[in-house]
This record gives structure tokens, C-alpha cells and sequence, in this order.
């Protein structure tokens, strides 16, 4: 009996898959790396840097304390980035909620060709980012703007009121966020489709018996069971309004004077473009505390919904 | 189908699961659509009418509280979405708070209560604003067995209390016989019969309200013209009755004996007169003749409980001599 037990115990390969010791921590391993070497070592470097005199070809690199945030935080352009990248997720994240939320309550419902709709709110997401940017600058070019040969064609503007889409402040502003939401909307929007067919068929039998029209059922009911999911989308969102750049970009570069300037942009121009990489990191790590408080409100969700 | 309430009534329709009980229930109720007919409340039709117009509360099976409201909104919101007087909300509230005992319970949220707590505060937002018909979805199979008597039992006296005409699913007999005024067994979308608990036991219409009723069902042997059924409480040992009313008798091959302390349940196959017949006889504990497996007894039933049912289209026959 005991001799067939020892010949039975596993080796080489399946004992370390059914060893809970071993198997566990070779399957975590590779994402353990994945973080450290792209996430956590870049993130000490910058850190590093922050607080260093480095630039670009300069091979010495000499600690100066707090002097690259004393320096950036004054000048006027830091500042315009820093309000304008409020301005600029805030915006787009409302507009986002709002818009997924009205998108996600028709989605649900049955109708024809309703797997073409959800194809087509879908694509924006899968499409690569950059082509699709890439697209919104011809539509919104200065002289080939399809959105102005439109308006003109409809009799609402004409040919001397042709719109700089990209090249006037607010309009510039404008056009980033609408194409940010554009992007981010079918990610939101699928999140809270999942919300929504969470929600028991019941409660809204409930409460069409109980009297509710559109909406009170809306506002008291509906929005209500799905808010921790809304907040998790609402998150996800304000993660990469503060620290994509990709539309920002390709369509304005930051411009025109700094008008659309964010602070993953300024960072970007200062620190890789400007060849100034001490004080890139240091703008790039104001994004911190923002994103602190981000994953923060994200834990507590999670909490939230994990003892419910 | 054709189906009439009496006023203060408690109908309840009764049958096996996807005959469409829940389906007339929801059009009742004006959530789902009939392709035809008319719906008349108080002689009004109402198929045209939405669920709120038609002053109509529901329970649901799985109670479909607001599981972010806590006790006391999930019974204000019919009233709020009514455009009740906000000062007369909390008056109301208290009343069907009373009627239901859960008064302590108004600050908790629904998955800080129990289930029997949960169903109380489902009728309570269901009563609260005065129905004139209550629907009923199958309320209490989400409670365990014991909770269940109970309720059936403080829910009936509620019914009694309010007065307020009642329709009630199920697929659970003992529910229907012990709570219903009437019940509707249906089947395929069809009422089979309609009819106080007593004659739709007793007397059944056809073959499926014989055998869906009555647990173990009612024995159904093939004569040569027509179907015989007979309960198996009424299929007892020969010598069980002390004669009297006049007997078929029957011989009975006994192939298995179950104990189940009030009853035994007796299985086996008929002889003689239809030879062959599968039947199953109910002995409550006061027959105390010895029965075993494999021996051959001497069984009867008494002649007026035989029921007769036409073999082509299975409706009841006009009794016969057998």
C-alpha cells in the first residue's frame, strides 16, 4: 500500500501544478514583472528625476531638491495645463456618463438591426485610437472640414464664416473633448449595459405596478441600482481623461496657445520633445495625487460592492 | 378563456409550471399584452390602460423590493409615484406598517431582513395605496417550509380583513386548496375548471384536474368504454369499511409498502376487473390491516367515489355501473 502511494506522488512538471506553494506563484509571476518593469520602474525614475537637474545629453545627473516643482509650478503655462486638464476630463466625463447612460437604456431594449447599432457604438472603441484621430482631424481640417461644407450647404454659416475647428481656443477645447467622448463612450456604454441587465426584471415590473412613469422610475430606481457600476465606469474614464494624450495630440498638439495644454501633454512636450526631462517629471508627477484619489474612490466602490 | 371574479373573492389559479398562469397574471396586471380578449375591472375595460391606471397592486415572487430603499421608502414610493399629499404619506405608511407587524422594521434595507420580513413588506407597499384588485405571484415559494404554513395562514386572514378581491398563482396545491375561494386549474394556457376547492377535488372535471390534484393523484384504470378514477384515499382493505354505502370490490397484488407514519402508501397491480392496472392506495394509520409485498388483498372502493371520464376527450362522464 505504501509503496504504490510513493509511486503515485507526482513529479517533475505536474508536481509543481498540483502544488498550490509553486503554482500560485508562477502563475502571478509574469504579471509581478509585467508591473515592475513597466509600471513600477518607470514610476521611480520619474521620481528620481523629478528631483534631479537631467536632461536630455547630460550623462550626470545631480539631486536639486524640490527646485524643478518650485520652477514649473510658476509659470503661467503649467497653470492653463493644470486647469485645462480639469476642464477637460470633468467636461467629457459628465458629457460621457449622461450620454452612456441614455445610449445603454435604448441598447437594452429589443429592436431590429439593434446588433448593427451596437456594432457601430462599438467600433469607435476597437478602432485603433490614433487612426481614428487621425480621421477627426480631416473632419475637422481647416479648409476641407466636412462638418463646415455641411453647415454651409444647409445655409447656416457662410463661406466667409467657415469654423477653425482646432485653430480658435474654445472651439479647439470643444472639438478635444466631444472626440474624447467619442472614444470613451462605448467602453462606458458597455459598462453600463452590464449594469443594467443586472438589474432584476422585477423591480421594474415593481415599479410600473407601483405608478413610477419615466422618470421617477429613472432617477429612483433605475440610476440608483446602477450607480456603484456607474462609478466604476465614471473612474475608468477619469483615468484616461487625465493621462491619455493621444486625441489632444494628434489633433491640437496643445494648441492653439496652450489652449488644450494638459498636463500628460506639457509633460510630454517639456520632458521628451523639450529634452528637459527633469522637469517633464515633474509635471507629469502632479498627475499623482490625482490619480491617488482616483484609485482610492475605486477601492472604496469595490469595497462597497464586495459586503452588499 | 373566460374568467370572472366575484368582488372580495380570493381566486386562485392553479397549475404545473408554463401552463400561463404568470402570463394572465401579467396581463391582468397590464405589463404584458393580450393578442385578444378584453380585461374588465369594476366592468371597465382596461386593456388600453397602463399597469398605474389601472388600480391594480402586485406581488412578485421574489418580492422585488428597492434593495437600495429602505422599508419605509419601498412602502412610500407607490405613494409618492401616486401624487399623494406629502402629509399624508407617513399616516398611510403607518397603518400598513400595522397591519403587517413590521413597524420596527421601517429603517432597514431589504437585505437586513428575512424572508418571511421581506414578503410582509412586499404586501405592505402592495396594500398600502387601496387596491382594487390584489395579484398575488407565487409569494410564498421562496420560503422555507415551515415559514410557509405561517404565512399562508396570516395571509389569508389579511385577505379576510381587507375584503379586497385577490388572484393568486401557484403550482402548489396545498397553497390553492388552503387559501383559494375558488381555483382555477389551468393547463395549456386553458382553464380546465373553475370551482371551490371542494368540487375541483371531489368532483373533477377532467382527467388532468384528477390527477394534477391530490397527492398521490387520483388512479385512473382503462374500462372498456371509458376511464375509471378513484383517490387513493378511497382505495382502502376490504374489511376497512363497515359496510353501508355500497363497494367495487377490487383484488390487489401488492408489490411495495411505504411507511410514512400517518399514511401507508400501498402500491401495486389490479386484478379481475382491469387486470393489470398500476394503482396506488393511501391507508391512514386508523386502517391498521396487515399489508405486505407480494400477497394479494382484497381491496375496495366505495361506489359513489368512482369517477368516470370519457376516454376520447377525457372530460367527466355521467356515472355508470361497473
Amino acid at each position: 500500500m505504501s509503496d504504490r502511494l510513493a509511486t503515485a506522488r507526482p513529479r517533475g512538471l505536474s508536481f509543481v501544478v498540483d502544488s498550490p506553494r509553486w503554482l500560485g506563484p508562477l502563475m502571478i509571476g509574469p504579471a509581478v514583472l509585467y508591473i515592475v518593469l513597466v509600471v513600477g520602474l518607470p514610476f521611480v525614475l520619474a521620481i528620481l528625476y523629478a528631483f534631479s537637474d537631467v536632461s536630455m545629453g547630460h550623462r550626470t545627473l545631480e539631486f536639486v531638491g524640490f527646485r524643478n516643482f518650485a520652477s514649473v509650478l510658476g509659470t503661467p503655462k503649467f497653470q492653463t495645463a493644470l486647469k485645462n486638464t480639469f476642464v477637460f476630463a470633468v467636461t467629457s466625463q459628465v458629457l460621457v456618463m449622461v450620454l452612456a447612460t441614455v445610449l445603454a437604456l435604448a441598447l437594452i431594449r429589443d429592436f431590429h438591426g439593434k446588433w448593427l447599432v451596437r456594432l457601430l457604438i462599438l467600433l469607435p472603441w476597437v478602432a485603433p485610437i490614433s487612426l481614428g484621430t487621425i480621421g477627426w482631424l480631416w473632419i475637422l481640417d481647416s479648409t476641407y472640414s466636412v462638418i463646415n461644407w455641411t453647415l454651409e450647404a444647409l445655409g447656416l454659416i457662410t463661406n466667409e464664416g467657415w469654423l477653425m475647428w482646432l485653430g480658435v481656443p474654445h472651439l479647439a477645447m470643444a472639438s478635444v473633448i466631444v472626440i474624447h467622448v467619442w472614444r470613451i463612450l462605448p467602453l462606458a456604454t458597455v459598462i453600463l449595459i452590464a449594469g443594467l441587465t443586472s438589474i432584476p426584471h422585477d423591480i421594474h415590473d415593481a415599479a410600473q405596478m407601483d405608478g413610477a412613469g419615466f422618470w421617477r422610475h429613472l432617477f429612483q430606481v433605475t440610476v440608483p441600482l446602477i450607480r456603484p457600476i456607474m462609478l466604476v465606469a465614471g473612474l475608468f474614464g477619469l483615468v484616461f481623461a487625465f493621462t491619455d494624450m493621444i486625441v489632444i495630440f494628434v489633433l491640437t498638439r496643445g494648441g492653439p496657445y496652450d489652449t488644450t495644454q494638459v498636463l500628460a501633454s506639457l509633460a510630454f512636450f517639456t520632458g521628451i520633445q523639450g529634452g528637459d526631462l527633469a522637469e517633464g517629471a515633474a509635471v507629469a508627477l502632479f498627475l499623482f495625487p490625482l490619480l491617488v484619489a482616483v484609485a482610492v474612490g475605486f477601492l472604496r466602490v469595490a469595497r462597497r460592492t464586495e459586503v452588499t | 378563456m373566460d374568467l370572472a371574479t366575484q368582488e372580495g373573492e380570493f381566486l386562485v389559479l392553479l397549475g404545473p409550471s408554463g401552463c400561463g398562469k404568470t402570463t394572465l397574471l401579467r396581463m391582468i396586471a397590464g405589463l404584458e399584452e393580450p393578442t385578444s380578449g378584453t380585461i374588465l375591472i369594476g366592468g371597465q375595460v382596461v386593456n388600453d390602460l397602463p399597469p398605474r391606471a389601472r388600480k391594480i397592486a402586485m406581488v412578485f415572487q421574489s418580492y422585488a423590493l428597492y434593495p437600495h430603499m429602505t422599508v419605509l421608502k419601498n412602502i412610500a414610493f407607490p405613494l409618492k409615484a401616486q401624487g399623494l399629499r406629502r402629509e399624508e404619506i407617513p399616516k398611510k405608511i403607518e397603518w400598513a406598517a400595522a397591519l403587517f407587524g413590521i413597524g420596527h422594521l421601517l429603517g432597514r434595507k431589504p437585505r437586513q431582513l428575512s424572508g418571511g420580513e421581506r414578503q410582509r413588506v412586499a404586501l405592505a407597499r402592495a396594500v398600502v395605496r387601496e387596491p382594487a384588485v390584489f395579484l398575488l405571484d407565487e409569494p410564498l415559494s421562496n420560503l422555507d417550509a415551515k415559514l410557509r404554513a405561517s404565512a399562508r395562514d396570516e395571509l389569508q386572514q389579511f385577505q379576510r380583513r381587507i375584503g379586497t378581491t385577490t388572484i393568486y398563482v401557484t403550482h402548489d396545491q396545498i397553497e390553492a386548496m388552503g387559501l383559494g375561494d375558488r381555483i382555477a386549474v389551468m393547463q395549456g394556457g386553458r382553464v380546465r375548471q373553475l370551482g371551490t376547492p371542494v368540487e375541483v377535488y371531489a368532483e373533477p372535471a377532467d382527467t388532468f384536474v384528477a390527477s394534477f390534484l391530490g397527492s398521490p393523484p387520483m388512479n385512473i384504470v382503462e374500462a372498456p368504454d371509458c376511464l375509471v378514477g378513484f383517490r387513493p384515499e378511497h382505495f382502502l382493505p376490504r374489511d376497512a369499511y363497515d359496510g353501508g354505502a355500497s363497494l367495487i370490490a377490487l383484488g390487489l397484488r401488492v408489490t411495495r409498502v411505504e411507511y410514512l407514519g400517518a399514511d401507508r402508501l400501498v402500491y401495486g397491480v389490479l386484478e379481475g376487473k382491469f387486470q393489470g392496472a398500476k394503482v396506488l392506495a393511501r391507508l391512514p394509520s386508523t386502517v391498521t390491516t396487515p399489508v405486505q409485498a407480494g400477497r394479494r388483498y382484497d381491496f375496495a372502493v366505495p361506489e359513489k367515489e368512482m369517477k368516470f371520464f370519457d376516454p376520447g376527450t377525457r372530460l367527466r362522464t355521467a356515472a355508470r355501473s361497473v
